[in-house]
């Protein structure tokens, strides 16, 4: 029964990706767990975490997709939201070190004592509840892209010149972050953390239910996107993607469309990045970097965007040859990394999706009477019938 | 001329220019309700950019622009004017291309629009009742589910006329509808505009004469931004200065 | 009696010192300072009362590394030298040419000693050296400095000297220098008072500290009017401050209006957004880097005159690079201004590895020819000629550019293409070719701004990346497709930053600043002198 609901809201492509998915994290587990270390097979703590960050990239920038793939918007500060969300976990972490850091105090962590300062900020408040982190995780992006994002919807500054105000917005974010008198850490951001609900941070069990949490939350996300493009809100915004000003004519308020979706995709971004750190253990003002928000966005291009499975696919076969090449010849990556860029505007504008898209299209264009029959076999046009 | 209360549309000398060119001269217009009115005159005689202002697109420079005898439309965007009932059809048809021809017509018709509301929605038995009522006027049934990409130049126009029906509007602006029409369309349109000027206020503007004959309306000369004659079209087109600026060429 | 004296002294100094002057050839100078390495305390004193009437800037060097010790001469010659100690190794200098004489054994070399008795003697001998130093500008940094220590002990040679200067600016200094001295010591009220007066009209900071340091000492009538005195440096001050300010800020605002031209033509005028933009910037600077190695190994001579080879080189490097880019990506994206931003981007890292692994990561220094380093000194303002020069060569280039897109024919076609493409081919335009030169035009610019920047700042792989935000700031700032809008946009960010960095710091400053410009599109979306109509859109 559950399944026939599934089929029904995720079509053919989503609800495969969904069981695709589940089952490679499951084997992934198994295979850390029951198989030996030595087995051939054995998938290592190391690999698990490697691949836990994956996911959030993957949820990261799904977050971006539906900004940009669906609503024409593209946002180059996704960094910032996913680094917001990324510093509250890191914040509520740095309290649950309690009086084990290196100067012992019970409430400041320590770079604040080092740095001399004798309360807690009054912003630091409340991180020391696990729940409240997670909600400032999703509230604290979402917040700042909502005042962004209505300042610049409200007067219709679109295109480049949106895109540059966000990269200037995670320049700026990234400049404040640096210094010390923020009160997160400065340079050095956040690090050291010990436990994570208790559970030691550093141990392989503790690893792989992350990893498998953010998979889970990966999965959602994405069940929840589809249903939410496939919505007739979704319908609209992607009329808003390929012609605004129409959309202004048919009487819909463009601007609440886009605050709606983008606020949204910040918090979504928040919980990818709250996700990410206690993965790897630390967050610092390097993540705003407007390069690695830009980098985010060509996951997405290269998996391909208006689609939901594109961007999963792209972040982790992105990041997969990054992991692999920044190793073997670091020198190469950043060439790579441009070619891509390159070559995937140019030659794939609908990434490694629109390849199959095409060859589907050929079989559309043999006979249109039978194209209400035919069931789509990719989500971006798998269209209900009415 | 014409009292403001009755009027659906009032335009009254209204101004605008663009980098130093007058592209709207002075012109005034009236329409009542239920008034079924086309608009001819040469390219660039400000047709549409009296759509333009009527909509919202363009802001005039000086003018009284009125809906209903007393709401001023120069102080509200375009979403807000299209809130109080004015549609309009585009002259060069613009239709969502990536989408359905049915999903055209839904995104168009005349339901809530707020975030929250279609974020919700449902699409309920009547819903899709009336959008495959529509779609056997606009002959696009057999297309339904087609991408909106795909039609050919004529389709595209059946189906913003289409999208203009859904929308349901108490004045109905459309801008050259016949272009790209087969003969026997052309007069079908003529017909279906004529039907919906019963309840509604209509405004054409086209160059097909035949057209225009057939709504058998009053009919406005517009050159150069002004209101060069109005009447009937057998008025107009006796008119010497009409003829020498059009139709005599 | 004394005043006498002291004239008949300083007149046979001044005869002695013209006539040692004349004849004097480096030969003698060297003699002299070799006789520092023999004899005693007592022959070493005599030595440096001669020195000091040589009347050369020369023996200032020797002197100096005398009092600190660093003056050695060759156990075997008794040749003298300056010994520098640099990673345990021992570097010797000429005391005199000031050229590098190699790596030595220390152990060849023996100290020259002097006592305090020494030591005192050759500040006094350096001190009224450095008010007699043939440069005016070295003048002022001496009397500059006795005013900043109040120093008592050049009373005497500041007196001396005073009654044969003539520039007026090293007076004012030396006078000021005076009444610093005059002040402290113990002078009658009438005296003080004057000297407070001439403190206050000489101004600045200097002064000011002086009359903050006498406060204490003062009786109350006097205090009143050190006070007073005070209060007027700090009203003049706060005007320099302002003043300097502006200028920081103009200085800030040509940098940016450089980098922000050649946006202003690939953006402003052919709507393409080009991320690699920074990295045109970066190649003009590498260019200027390269060609100032060339010419220092090959043709020194011309060393002065490198900057003349740097700009069109740099121009014509970025300009190639450019067209390269426009022909290779950029021209199968027209009309994709969001795969035209990633793709561009993704040129940019390529092009900064590239850089990276040809001259490596670190920062490489360009050196400023003589004429653009140093600075003069206006009020309590300093301005260096680097900065100066570049705010005339900003506005320079603007100008220059403003009269090809206007008058020239290749302006005309390119305004035709960018109005419309298809009208302007089909009377002839090759519009292929327009746009690869507007793009190279725009790129060349951006590489002329790198030999400006060069000037200013380290040269690395990573220089450009600083500037694409800002300068896609200004433009949008002053409006897309308006180069007066660019010039004023530049200045307007360049003088907002300065003004608020003292208040804010930096950082801060700066995002005050991206927030306001967030803001002000709010309001003005295309910009502070945005171009109406259909053109645009
Ligand atoms: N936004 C604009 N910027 C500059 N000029 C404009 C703008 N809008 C309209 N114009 C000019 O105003 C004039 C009137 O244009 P309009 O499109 O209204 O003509 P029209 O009567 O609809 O002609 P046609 O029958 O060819 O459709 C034209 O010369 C056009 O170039
Ligand atoms: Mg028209």
């Amino acid at each position: 029964m559950i399944s026939d609901k599934f089929y029904k809201y995720l079509g053919i492509s989503g609800s495969s990706f969904l069981c695709i998915m589940g089952g490679a994290i499951l084997i992934i587990v198994a295979s850390n767990t029951l198989l030996n270390s030595d087995h051939p097979l054995h998938v290592s703590s190391y690999v698990v975490t490697l691949l836990g960050k994956y996911l959030c990239y993957a949820i990261l920038a799904i977050s971006i997709d539906l900004v940009w793939g669906y609503c024409g918007v593209l946002s180059l500060g996704h960094g910032a939201f996913f680094a917001l969300g990324g510093y509250a976990m890191g914040m509520h972490l740095m309290r649950e070190i309690g009086p084990r850091g290196v100067y012992g105090n019970p409430v400041l962590p320590d770079f604040m004592v080092f740095l001399n300062w004798k309360e807690l900020p009054w912003y630091w408040y409340g991180f020391d509840m696990f729940w409240f982190a997670i909600l400032m995780a999703v509230v604290a992006p979402a917040l700042l892209a909502y005042i962004f994002g209505w300042l610049a919807f409200r007067s219709r500054v679109t295109g480049v010149y949106l895109s540059i105000m966000t990269q200037a917005l995670t320049f700026a974010l990234l400049l404040a972050f640096y210094r010390n008198d923020m009160g997160f850490g400065g340079n050095n951001g956040l690090t050291d953390f010990k436990d994570v609900l208790g559970f030691n941070i550093q141990e392989n069990r503790t690893r792989l239910v992350l990893f498998v949490i953010s998979g889970l939350v990966l999965m959602i996300t994405f069940m929840f996107s589809k249903i939410l493009v496939d919505s007739k809100y979704g319908k609209a915004l992607i009329a808003i993607r390929d012609s605004e000003s129409r959309v202004r004519f048919l009487g819909y308020r463009v601007e609440h469309y886009k605050l709606f979706i983008w606020t949204l995709s910040a918090g979504l971004a928040g919980i990818a990045g709250a996700l990410y750190v206690p993965q790897v253990g630390i967050i610092n003002p390097s993540e705003f970097s407007p390069a690695n928000s830009i980098e985010a966005v060509l996951w997405v291009a290269v998996g391909g965007r208006g689609t939901l499975i594109g961007p999963v696919l792209g972040a982790i076969l992105v990041n997969g040859s990054k992991t692999i090449l920044t190793s073997a010849f670091p020198e190469v990556w950043l060439f790579t990394l441009g070619a891509i860029f390159i070559f995937v505007t140019i030659f794939l504008p609908k990434g490694i999706m629109g390849l199959f898209n095409r060859s589907n299209r050929k079989s559309n264009a043999s006979g249109i009477s039978k194209i209400a029959g035919l069931r789509k076999i990719f989500i971006f046009d798998g269209k209900k019938d009415g | 001329m014409a009292d403001r209360k009755d009027t659906v549309l009032y335009l009254d000398n209204i101004s605008v220019s663009f980098d130093g060119f007058k592209a709207i001269n002075h012109l005034s217009l009236y329409i009542t309700r239920g008034e079924l009115r086309a608009i001819i005159g040469p390219n660039g005689a400000g047709k549409t950019t009296m759509m333009d202002i009527i909509t919202g697109k363009t802001k005039p420079d000086t003018g009284t622009l009125l809906f209903n005898g007393n709401i001023d439309l120069k102080k509200l965007d375009e979403v807000s004017i299209a809130e109080l009932g004015i549609g309009r059809k585009f002259q060069k048809p613009t239709i969502f291309e990536n989408q359905t021809v049915y999903d055209n017509i839904l995104l168009s018709l005349d339901n809530p629009r707020g975030v929250i509301a279609n974020l919700g929605y449902v699409t309920t038995k009547s819903t899709s009742d009336k959008i495959d009522e529509l779609l056997e006027i606009i002959r696009l049934t057999k297309y339904k589910n087609l991408e909106g990409s795909n039609l050919s130049h004529g389709q595209k126009q059946w189906l913003e006329i289409g999208m203009l029906l859904a929308q349901d509007p108490d004045v109905l602006l459309v801008d050259e509808p016949a272009a790209g029409m087969t003969d026997a369309e052309t007069a079908d349109t003529a017909k279906l505009l004529i039907n919906i000027a019963k309840t509604k206020s209509v405004i054409v503007v086209e160059h097909d004469m035949e057209f225009i004959r057939a709504l058998n309306s009053k009919v406005t000369v517009l050159h150069e931004g002004a209101v060069l004659a109005e009447g009937s079209l057998d008025q107009v087109s006796k008119n010497q200065e009409v003829i020498d600026v059009y139709l005599g060429r | 009696m004394k005043r006498c004296r002291l004239y008949k002294s300083l007149f046979i100094g001044l005869l002695l010192s013209c006539f040692i002057n004349t004849h004097l050839l480096a030969d003698t100078l060297n003699d002299t300072i070799n006789s520092l390495a023999k004899g005693g305390f007592k022959e070493r004193a005599k030595v440096i009362g001669l020195m000091s009437r040589l009347n050369d800037d020369r023996i200032l060097n020797s002197l100096e590394a005398l009092s600190a010790g660093k003056l050695y001469f060759r156990k075997n010659n008794k040749q003298v030298i300056i010994l520098k100690k640099e990673d345990n190794k021992y570097y010797a200098k000429d005391p005199v040419t000031k050229s590098n004489l190699g790596v030595v054994q220390k152990k060849q070399f023996k100290k020259i000693r002097v006592n305090n008795r020494l030591r005192r003697q050759i500040k006094l001998t350096l001190s009224s050296l450095k008010l007699r130093a043939s440069s005016p500008k070295d003048r002022i940094l001496a009397a500059t400095n006795i005013l900043k220590t109040i120093d008592k002990s050049a009373l005497k040679a500041i007196q001396s000297q005073l009654l044969i200067e003539k520039n007026k600016s090293v007076r004012k200094a030396m006078i000021a220098a005076r009444a610093s001295v005059i002040l402290f010591n113990n002078s009658s009220n009438a005296k003080q008072i004057q000297s407070i007066n001439i403190l206050m009209k000489y101004g600045g900071r200097e002064a000011r500290s002086v009359l903050t340091r006498f406060l204490s000492s003062a009786n109350p009538r006097v205090k009143k009017i050190t006070e007073n005195a005070i209060k007027t440096i700090d009203v003049s001050l706060q005007r320099w401050t302002f003043i300097q300010n502006v200028w920081y800020g103009l200085s800030l605002g040509s940098v940016l209006l450089l980098a922000a031209i050649g946006l202003a033509i690939t953006f402003g005028v052919m709507g393409v957004i080009n991320m690699a933009h920074g990295e045109m910037v970066m190649i003009g600077a590498y260019t200027t880097f390269v060609v100032q190695d060339l010419i220092k190994a090959n043709f020194s001579h011309l060393f002065e005159y490198s900057l003349a080879f740097s700009i069109p080189l740099a121009f014509i490097v970025s300009g190639l690079v450019g067209i390269a880019i426009e022909r290779g990506v950029i021209r199968y994206l027209y009309g994709r201004p969001l795969e035209t931003l990633l793709a561009t981007w993704g040129i940019s890292l390529v092009l900064q590895q590239t850089v990276r692994s040809l001259f490596g990561p670190t920062n490489q220094e360009v050196s400023s020819p003589e004429f653009m380093s140093g600075a003069f000194q206006v009020g309590q303002m300093t301005i260096t000629y680097n900065r100066l020069y570049i705010i005339f060569f900003a506005v320079f280039i603007l100008l220059i550019l403003l009269i090809l897109i206007k008058k020239s024919s290749f302006g005309l076609q390119m305004r035709a293409v960018t109005q419309n493409r298809l009208m302007a081919r089909s009377m002839g335009i090759r519009s292929d070719w327009v746009d690869a030169l507007t793009f190279g035009l725009g790129s060349g610019i951006a590489g002329i701004a790198g030999v400006a920047l060069s000037q200013i700042e380290n040269v690395s792989p990573n220089l450009g990346q600083a500037y694409i935000i800002d300068s896609f700031m200004v433009v949008v700032f002053g409006g897309v497709g308006n180069l007066w809008g660019t010039l004023v946009g530049a200045m307007t960010l360049g003088v907002a930053n300065k003004f608020l960095e003292p208040f804010a710091g930096a950082v801060l400053a700066k995002i005050m600043v991206l927030i306001f410009i967030i803001l002000f599109i709010q309001k003005r979306p295309r910009g502070m002198f945005a171009l109406k109509g259909r053109a645009i859109e």
